[in-house]
């Protein structure tokens, strides 16, 4: 049963070859059994899901008019709050935080019926490019355990590939849905600056983060941002658009679609490997009626300069809330009110947490605003621009979404800036606002390694469509790793 | 940009964030590695660019106003680490 994707799932229940009951049990009992070697789960919870999927089968009995997501088992990172269950952000900051209300996304999903299982492990604050800033530990790559999964949403991405749960929720600030689902071999989509509400989604970097789904297929990707999307008043970013149903689309053919290749990504400096395996991808999309164009990001090597001035400021101002004084972590004993804030904050952060307020409030210190922040700022537009003009001669930019495949826990931890540049490829879609999808694309010493796909302003669904066309034509999406167990 | 030992002691101060002997040394440096990151910026010649706040440029939009959330101190402080008849406690600030 775990080997079906959300879609198969739903074909299942509709047939009653199974049960959504039946379906929870299984998923519970794998994630009960399997998860010790992985660690991809923060919180599981049984009694709770497995009340939702007795609500869900006596909806689907009733034939009542509901979601296709109904009785389909899912995860959400921790970084969404969810009422009643911890939202630990996998942060000792916030190990004790009982949210008192649901995230948007949480409640879309109730509300479609969905059954949640748990939420999902992190980097700290989502921030960090391993997952080995949680403090519930690092996750483990269903791959190679030896190896890290990705971050910041490695649990959403390593529960996928170990067949635990069919469909997770992530966010992506500076590629953290594409990049751990590159390296975990699965399908990652951050949509559109806005598409997605991200009220009860605990803060980043505000302007760039955005909530997407992990599955393995596009078509379940497409599913689960039929649920996901919409405007929301209480997003105050939120865009007021209508939301396509994304899978209407998925099967529209790939004539005439014309593909760029950005000249900075397929130059010298890239993985030959990784080189080798998207030129096979192109020439599958050329079968299937695409032509291929050169196009030019020409600020493609600022762009994480520009993101390291404006996630980390935006950081500061955010996480200036935590104060050990409404909700979460307070340190024992304070002397005073000062002794309060800065022993809670210096004992409830990690060190990649602690680096990155101590940047963005010297970013945004008086004298420093207009070098810095306002600097990254401008840049921004620059790069704006850069994919503006490439969508003037193409519908879609395809490239790589990490420089190599998965590293081994513990080889970057001493440098953070080394670590920062495996997100060359997919910060500046952040940057810019723009959607991005990662897919499977092979493999490089038997480790998984992602294509990725960038479309305009709201042309999720194409870059859906384009996915889905990719996977009915290869099986890259469809191996399973060495450790998932049947 | 360089900095040094009591830049980040200042900066840690602003931040509200006590950083430890032992450690200092460490944080010292890995910050001016990822400043020295961001200084790869000041090469691009951005004259006459608008900095950009949101890629759709879109503006903050207006609600009327009118109470849209209920009262929900109790709930709140709840999960407060000291509260007490509806005030969040913290040690004493005067004397």
């Amino acid at each position: 049963m775990h080997t079906k994707s959300i879609a198969e799932l739903i074909r299942g229940l509709a047939k009653k070859t199974f049960s959504c009951k039946e379906i929870t049990e299984h998923y519970l009992q794998r994630v009960e059994t399997q998860d010790k070697q992985y660690n991809s789960f923060i919180t599981v919870t049984a009694e709770s899901a497995l009340a939702e999927a007795e609500v869900a089968d006596n909806a689907r009995a009733k034939g009542a008019n509901q979601s296709p997501l109904c009785g389909v088992p899912i995860a959400h990172k921790d970084i969404f709050c969810t009422e009643g269950v911890l939202t630990s952000c996998g942060s000792k900051m916030l190990a004790n935080f009982i949210s008192p209300y649901d995230a948007t996304v949480v409640a879309k999903f109730k509300q479609a019926g969905a059954v949640m299982l748990g939420k999902t492990n992190m980097d700290e604050f989502a921030m960090g490019s391993s997952n080995e800033s949680s403090y519930y530990g690092p996750v483990k790559n269903p791959w190679d355990l030896t190896r890290v999964p990705g971050g910041s949403s490695g649990g959403s991405a390593a529960a996928i590939a170990a067949h635990l749960v069919p469909g997770t929720t992530a966010t992506d600030t500076g590629g953290s849905i594409r990049q751990p689902a590159a390296l975990c071999g699965v399908t990652g989509l951050k949509p559109t600056y806005g598409r997605v509400s991200r009220f009860g989604m605990v803060a980043y970097a505000s302007s760039l983060d955005q909530g997407g789904p992990i599955t393995r297929t596009a078509e379940d990707a497409a599913l689960m941002l039929n649920v996901m999307a919409g405007f929301d008043p209480k997003d105050s970013t939120s865009i007021d658009r209508e939301v396509p149903d994304y899978t209407a689309t998925l099967n529209d053919n790939l004539q005439g679609l014309r593909i760029g290749l950005p000249k900075e990504y397929f130059n010298a400096s890239l993985n030959s490997e990784i080189a080798a395996a998207l030129q096979l991808a192109i020439k599958e999309f050329e079968k299937l009626g695409a032509s291929v164009h050169e196009v030019t990001l020409p600020h493609t090597d600022i762009a994480i300069p520009a993101y390291y001035v404006i996630a980390p400021a935006e950081c500061s101002a955010n996480l200036s809330r935590f104060d050990g004084v409404r909700y979460g972590y307070r340190c024992d004993n304070p002397k005073n009110l000062e002794d309060l804030y800065t022993r809670s904050r210096a004992e409830g952060f990690g060190a990649e947490v602690k680096r990155r307020i101590l940047v963005g409030t010297y970013a945004l210190s008086a004298g420093f605003y207009d070098a810095y922040y306002s600097k990254a700022q401008k840049i921004r537009r620059l790069i704006k621009q850069d994919f503006t003009d490439a969508f003037n001669s193409v519908d879609v930019i395809l490239g790589p979404t990490t420089p190599s495949p998965a590293f081994v826990i513990g080889a970057m931890t001493k440098d953070p800036v080394q670590m920062y540049l495996e997100d060359i490829y997919t910060i500046a879609t952040n940057l810019a606002g723009l959607p991005g999808i990662s897919i499977p694309v092979g493999f490089v010493n038997n480790l998984p390694i992602g294509m990725q796909l960038l479309g305009n302003y709201f042309q999720e669904g194409k870059l859906l469509n384009i996915a889905h066309q990719f996977q009915l034509a290869t099986d890259w999406h469809l191996k399973i790793a060495p450790t998932v167990c049947d | 940009m360089a900095i040094n030992r009591s830049d980040i002691e200042k900066i840690a101060k602003l931040a509200r964030l006590n950083i430890n002997e032992d450690e200092i040394t460490e944080v010292t440096e890995s910050i001016s590695n990822i400043l020295s990151l961001v200084d790869k910026m000041q090469s691009t010649d951005t004259t006459g660019i608008e900095p950009m706040a949101h890629p759709m440029d879109a503006v903050q939009r207006l609600r009327p106003d009118i109470v849209t959330e209920k009262n929900e101190r109790e709930k709140f402080q709840k999960i407060a680490p000291a509260a007490e008849a509806g005030l969040y406690l913290v040690p004493k600030v005067i004397e």
